[in-house]
């Protein structure tokens, strides 16, 4: 089933903001097998220049969907989650994340559209601290297989 | 936050050598865990198949991660990515054995821009098949 176009330009806030903590951080570099002690070790970190450990480059995904999975699973968007794989995905950096930041995410629709028997759908967050302080905008498209047929 | 590599010995066309990343089923586990993606096409056989996938598939995110893991190895720092992005042109099968898959990932230095920045083109491979494609990071070097 095609999605539902209407969704292009709708915006989403996360219900509360994110707590980055060097637990997390520790967890999801052992999930990706990355040992860099400047994600595990707060002494290295700040060794290295950082307040705090530092979040690997891709850590956002853990909390910049989360407005964006409330369209996912809104019925009117006409999306099956079963046929879902991950298109594209970006992050773009105005400063590292790193434990103790305090960060809230918007979500924008940004791109519905077909390609070939499949359909994409783009989101934007934007990433700031609770103060408005911007730290990174992602990008993720998702692809719904055979959403188009 | 000091990258390791200086911008002025670094030359376009410079080649990253290749890294080698393993990815078993336990490591797709963890991975669900960590990012909060429990999509079962990712742990579950009888569901991936289900849906039409030739077996349990990797993260796309997890793929990324170990680009990234590639790029931030070499520059020194983390912090010193500042913009990554990849489209994932195919799928990472991962089967329910000790081997697992193999996700081989190289660079090269695409582009100098101002600032120290570079743009590193990357290429990742699993079982012959490009999983990766327009992979680019922007790296701030010393």
């Amino acid at each position: 089933m095609a999605l539902n176009r209407d969704f292009v330009g709708r915006t989403y806030a996360s219900s509360a903001p994110y707590e980055v903590s060097r637990v997390k951080i520790r967890e999801f570099a052992a999930a990706i097998g990355d040992a860099n002690p400047i994600y595990r070790d707060k002494e290295a970190a700040r060794a290295a220049g950082h307040p705090d450990v530092v979040a690997p480059p891709t850590f956002p995904i853990v909390f910049s969907l989360q407005g964006g999975s409330e369209a996912l699973v809104d019925p009117d968007l006409g999306l099956n989650i079963a046929m879902v794989v991950h298109g594209e995905q970006r992050f773009e950096y105005t400063r590292p994340v790193h434990a103790g930041d305090e960060l809230v995410t918007r979500s924008t629709i940004t791109d519905i559209r077909s390609a070939g028997r499949n359909e994409l759908m783009t989101i934007r967050s934007e990433v700031t601290t609770v103060s408005g302080e911007p730290v990174c905008t992602t990008y993720n498209t998702i692809v719904e297989r055979g959403g188009a047929a | 936050m000091t990258a390791t590599v200086s911008y002025d010995e670094v030359e376009v066309g410079q080649e990253i050598p290749a890294a080698e990343y393993r990815v078993r089923r336990v490591n797709l586990v963890m991975y669900a865990g960590a990012s909060g993606d429990f999509n079962p096409i990712h742990w579950n056989e009888r569901f991936a198949k289900a849906v039409g996938l030739p077996d349990v598939i990797a993260h796309g995110m997890y793929t990324m991660a170990q680009g990234g893991r590639f790029v931030t190895d070499w520059a020194g720092d983390p912090a010193a990515v500042v913009d990554y992005g990849v489209r994932f042109s195919s799928m990472v099968v991962v089967p329910d054995d000790d081997e697992g898959a193999t996700i081989t990932v190289s660079g090269v230095v695409e582009e100098k821009l101002d600032d120290k920045r570079v743009v590193v083109g990357l290429t990742a491979r699993a079982d012959d098949a490009k999983v990766l494609s327009r992979a680019r990071a922007v790296v701030q070097l010393a």
